[in-house]
């Protein structure tokens, strides 16, 4: 339909923005569905066995597991967030919902996240200037919540030189210019 | 006075800079300090209190004397010390603290009158009048005493914060902290190095030992690119460790670019490290401490271990003439080091009985006189004089967590106590090891056990060095002449100050300290302070370590308060939340409010509104009449999920909720455990197992937080999982008569009364697009409340605008949305001020009896329920032509203004486009039984008195008939 409703970015605009400070490039990223899945009381057996059976990783606390489609990191006891792509998932609890059933508490967060790549051949240097989580000791496929430039963020590591961080999308504005500010200071 | 051979500078390149506007040039290497002294120039500041001329008294941070205004402009700096600050080409400095000129100061007049200034001067004299100290006592004493001034303009700098983990921190990297280094960095440990200096290397730079029968200088540049190419060390130079914090932390502040005249683009000046370590070294070196004599404060008399970093860091003889006077054999050093130079040296050895009775230069040293052991008094012309009176290990940081420190006898010095730091250990000098190699041999074992500590072995392989005893006598004052002799030159107390001290009873240090200002400001007593103890103990018949230390705190040395801001400040002193009609909004050129970090839209100008009022009172208006939009996504959203989740919700809203049906929605009330009310909110049932709770903008977090603390702590057995999802959902509300008609033309689906009554809620699209819609108002009109995921909002706020055309639809922000709440009689944060019940505000009979909840049982204790209490009212002036002030108390007709009289307060006034005046809403003692009443609301500070009828809260359609329509 010609008048569906059009969306936009956390920042605002039609498209991804990408930055790029000397070696680090911050990339916006809009593709990714997410939902929180919870297992309810007395069914966390249940929810490892349906995740299993359906590819969805449930990695351990302090980590994250890449997949497809289903790529996921931990956020709290028998809680985890699952990544989806978006153009597949969109509407990911109704695709979830009939996995879990009622054995799982499933709450879509795609929207209530900006999501930014920050690709660096060594992106420690930056995160020092960030957050205290130490990105030295964080091997590919570690995540955690912790707190930049005063908002809540997660922060995954995928790989040796790409990190994903996780903010209140509200805040995406401010979130993008900590870590621009950042990359410059600390390269 | 001038350079001599040697020393770690780069003379092939000159830095220029300027001197109470004189230019000089130095080298690369140079310090301020140095520079000016192989430029002749000795004299550097004038003192605190009696303007005495003074120059270095040290090479190092702990210097008391050679204070420095540094830069110009909005740059300037004041109270930087001249000893550490590192040359750089075009640098500007300014001596303080003198009038008209560093050479004639006409405030030394003090120094004439010093009998009248002696300490405790301030305290009896300026006793009377007591309200002359504020306004005229101290404004005067801050001028004629003050040190540096401010530029009073922003700092046109950066400055940021940061966080570092390592295994091991070292403080300090002499040749102890260099040796730990080593050992861990080899070990394979990851190792933060840390020293204050610009060179790496402690004393090793100003010494002319030997180590592994190399110049000590070089093993310290050797050790530095050894650990330089080690991945798992990182060497921070011009790095200051403030202090221990909790649990192994440690700040650190790094001066980038402070040896810069500015910061290179995007850079910061400095950065405010937090370390995180599981284990520390503290080499930090010692201080070394003068001998009190009468008049030993003149520029060239300085700390023997200074004069020769002088000579063998910076090449500078700073007299040609010199003399030493020394109760140990490292005061020896500067002998030999200095005579080796060529230089002209005498000894005056306070062991052999000798001492230097005074001194003389008005401007700077001339001679010294000096009492032989035999009686004999001789006069000495020398231009520099070298004080030692033994070494202080630098154990600041080892005291930081109350750990008193320990008294030494063999080097008479405090040392560190062990154990005073959980996780910290000292070594080298600041353990009260002296020799090199002592430094060399604690600095491998306290690395070695750390790392044993954490499971890392290490080998140590400690090089050969210098092993010398101290050999001291103490020795702390000169008991000869009647004139003052310094102990804390920055404070100018005096031998003295102390002994009027302890006359006047303040014997304990720490009143010695407040009595004397003895250790207070720059420099805290870096130099000062054991001889004060010392000359206390001696007076009160005490041992030092009986008379004890003052507390040491952070910070070690000065901090910029731009350190401590980091970028906090201006636009960036916090973050802020947009909401999802931002963009749209500020293309309209609406007004923002700032609640919390949210920017909300608070009304939305049109051409030709002069004042807000127009643009609110249109909003209303419309809104009322036609139809609005506004954006309330700023309304925490929590999702309630779990087979408990009803039961949950039961137990923290004094009202019930698992009976609600699914696809319908309650306004909720909930309470904290003493009865007050929490939060309000409407609550929707989704499913059998799934609701979606709203809370007030300012008690969204607060509000989960409770939650989570109920869920995780409370009831650890309720099955209930709860995830944030307020900034997962763009919400408008549409509020107006026409908000069926507006919605129905972007809604796929049916939504007329009979599918979609009052208080239902459900899922919809929207043009294909998902959507949650819930039929509820707070304005009071037909009303909903329409969600699409955030990343639509931009286009769903132009959709509804674009559909609401045809009904002269308005946007309208939070003051609209203020006065159709207060029109209602709707609570909000102005009532919920966490001292009202549900009974004050009307609301008593949602706190259900028949189950038990957070807060009920306190909201009906004796006092909550009292009849007299406040009740919610509403409130209109008499007269429609008088406003009504927010904060105004009630008061019967006649009654004074007085606390007794008061009957209670208007929480919220607005005005009523409707009504046509000022309406409030307000809590009144008994205020249910007084309808009709007629009082004053009294508002001394704005100085408004206005007669009011006390009416019932709903002004506006009372039976509540618009909002079912």
């Amino acid at each position: 339909m010609a008048d569906q409703l059009q969306a936009l970015t956390p920042l605002g605009h039609d498209a991804p923005d990408v930055h790029s400070v000397g070696p680090v490039t911050i990339t916006e990223v809009v593709d990714v569905a997410l939902a929180s899945l919870a297992a309810r009381m007395g069914h966390e057996a249940a929810v490892a066995h349906e995740a299993q059976a359906n590819g969805i990783p449930l990695p351990g606390p302090g980590h994250a597991a890449a997949g497809t489609p289903y790529a996921a990191f931990w956020l709290g006891p028998q809680q985890w967030m699952v990544e989806a792509p978006f153009a597949s998932h969109q509407d990911i609890t109704a695709i979830l919902k009939p996995i879990f059933g009622e054995a799982a508490s499933l709450t879509e967060q795609t929207d209530a996240w900006v999501r930014f790549d920050i690709t660096a051949p060594d992106p420690c240097a930056l995160f020092e200037r960030l957050c205290g989580y130490d990105l030295h000791k964080a091997a590919p496929g570690s995540a955690t919540r912790t707190v930049i430039d005063h908002l809540g963020c997660y922060v995954v590591r995928r790989s040796q030189t790409l990190v994903s961080v996780l903010g209140p999308r509200s805040s995406a504005h401010s979130l993008h210019h900590a870590l621009i500010t950042a990359a410059k200071s600390a390269f | 006075m001038s350079r001599i051979s040697g020393g770690q500078i780069d003379r092939s390149r000159s830095l220029r800079f300027t001197f109470d506007g004189v230019a000089y040039t130095g080298h690369p290497g140079d310090t301020l300090a140095s520079a000016l002294l192989a430029n002749g120039v000795r004299l550097m500041g004038r003192s605190f209190k009696y303007h005495r001329p003074r120059g270095p008294m040290s090479a190092g941070s702990e210097e008391p004397n050679a204070i420095v205004e540094l830069r110009s402009g909005a740059r300037q700096e004041p109270n930087t010390r001249a000893t550490v600050i590192e040359l750089f080409d075009g640098l500007t400095a300014q001596s303080q603290n003198r009038w008209p000129s560093l050479r004639f100061d006409a405030m030394a007049i003090n120094d004439r009158l010093s009998p009248f200034f002696a300490a405790g001067f301030y305290y009896k004299t300026f006793m009377w009048p007591q309200a002359f100290w504020e306004k005229i006592y101290e404004p005067i004493i801050r001028r004629a005493a003050g040190l540096g001034s401010l530029s009073k303009q922003d700092d046109p700098d950066d400055y940021d914060k940061g966080f570092l983990h390592c295994d091991l921190l070292i403080i300090g990297a002499g040749p102890s902290g260099l040796m730990a280094a080593l050992t861990a960095g080899r070990a394979g440990a990851r190792v933060i190095l840390a020293d204050e200096d610009f060179r790496m290397g402690g004393r090793l730079n100003a010494e002319t030992l030997q180590i592994g029968g190399a110049h000590g200088a070089d093993w310290a540049d050797a050790a530095v690119l050894e650990l330089a190419a080690l991945p798992n060390v990182r060497l921070m130079v011009r790095t200051t460790v403030l202090g221990a914090l909790d649990h192994g932390i440690y700040s650190a502040v790094e001066r980038v670019s402070d040896h810069l005249a500015q910061p290179l683009p995007g850079k910061p000046r400095q950065i405010l490290w937090r370390i995180y370590s599981a284990r520390a070294i503290l080499a930090a070196g010692a201080t070394e401490r003068p001998i009190a004599f009468e008049n030993n404060d003149r520029p060239g008399i300085m700390l023997a271990g200074a004069l020769r970093a002088y000579a063998n860091r910076w090449g500078v003889a700073v007299g040609s003439r010199v003399a030493v006077f020394t109760n140990n054999d490292d005061g020896l050093r500067t002998v030999v080091d200095l005579k080796s130079k060529g230089l002209e040296v005498a000894v005056i050895d306070a062991r052999q009985g000798d001492a230097v009775i005074d001194s003389a230069g008005r401007l700077g040293l001339k001679s010294i006189t000096v009492r032989r052991a035999s009686g004999k008094i001789e006069t000495l012309a020398v231009t520099a004089l070298g004080v030692s009176g033994g070494w202080n290990p630098n154990l600041n940081i080892a005291s930081n967590h109350r750990g008193r420190p320990v008294w030494d006898d063999s080097i008479a010095a405090f040392v560190p106590a062990p154990g005073g730091v959980a996780g910290l250990h000292a070594a080298g000098a600041a353990s009260g090891a002296m020799s090199t190699h002592a430094a060399l041999v604690t600095g491998a074992a306290q690395a070695t056990a750390a790392l044993a500590d954490l499971g890392i072995s290490a080998r140590t392989d400690v090089p050969q060095a210098e092993d010398t005893a101290l050999n001291l006598q103490p020795a702390w004052y000169v008991p000869f002449g009647k004139g003052r002799a310094w102990i804390d030159q920055q404070n100018d107390v005096t031998v003295k100050d102390v002994k009027l001290a302890k006359q006047e009873g303040f014997v304990s240090v720490e009143h010695l300290k407040r009595y004397t200002t003895l250790g207070m400001a720059t420099d805290q007593g870096k130099t000062g302070n054991v001889l004060g103890m010392a000359i206390m103990a001696e007076l009160t018949g005490k041992t030092i370590p009986q008379t004890g230390t003052t507390m040491y705190r952070p910070p070690y040395t000065p901090v910029a308060m731009g350190a401590l801001g980091g970028r906090a400040r201006g636009t960036d002193f916090r973050p802020t939340r947009q909401t999802p009609s931002h963009k749209w909004a500020t293309e309209q050129g609406a007004i923002f409010v700032e609640v919390g970090y949210w920017l909300r839209t608070q009304w939305l100008p049109r051409q030709g509104e002069t004042t807000w009022r127009h643009s609110v009172d249109r909003e209303v208006l419309q809104t009322r009449a036609s139809v609005g939009i506004c954006d309330v996504t700023t309304l925490g959203k929590i999702d309630v999920q779990g087979t408990d989740a009803g039961a949950f919700l039961d137990r923290v809203y004094a009202n019930t909720f698992s009976t609600l049906a699914i696809g319908k929605t309650r306004y909720g009330l909930m309470l904290r455990e003493d009865g007050m009310v929490m939060d309000d909110g409407t609550t929707a049932r989704l499913a059998q197992n799934e609701y979606v709770m709203t809370t007030t903008t300012a008690n969204a977090v607060p509000v989960f937080r409770h939650l989570e603390y109920c869920r995780q702590v409370l009831w650890p057995d309720m099955d209930v999982q709860l995830i944030s999802t307020t900034e997962a959902w763009a919400q408008y509300s549409v509020a107006g008569p026409n908000a069926r008609k507006l919605l129905e033309k972007l809604v796929d689906q049916d939504i007329s009364d009979a599918a979609f009554p009052y208080m239902a809620c459900g899922a919809f699209t929207v043009k294909g697009t998902r959507a949650r819609l819930f039929r509820i108002s707070f304005s009071g009109e037909l009303a909903y409340e329409i969600a699409v995921p955030t990343r639509y909002g931009d286009a769903m706020i132009r959709a509804l605008v674009d559909a609401g055309r045809e009904f002269d639809a308005v946007v309208y922000g939070t003051e609209a949305l203020g006065v159709m709440r207060v029109e209602k009689g709707h609570v909000a944060g102005n009532e919920l001020n966490g001292q009202s019940s549900a009974l004050n505000m009307g609301l008593g009979k949602m706190v259900s009896k028949k189950k038990d909840a957070i807060g009920m049982v306190l909201s009906l204790r004796e006092g909550m329920t009292t009849p007299d209490g406040y009740r919610l009212v509403g409130v209109k002036p008499v007269d429609p032509a008088q406003s009504l002030t927010a904060g105004a108390h009630f008061l019967a007709t006649g009654a004074t203004a007085l606390a007794e009289n008061d009957a209670g307060w208007l929480t919220s006034v607005v005005y009523s486009p409707h009504l046509r005046h000022s309406i409030g809403l307000g809590y009144l003692k008994s205020g249910d039984t007084r309808m009709g009443e007629r009082l004053r609301v009294v508002n001394l500070l704005a100085g408004t008195d206005v007669a009011v009828e006390i009416v019932s809260p709903h002004f506006f359609d009372p039976e509540g008939e618009r909002l079912r329509g």
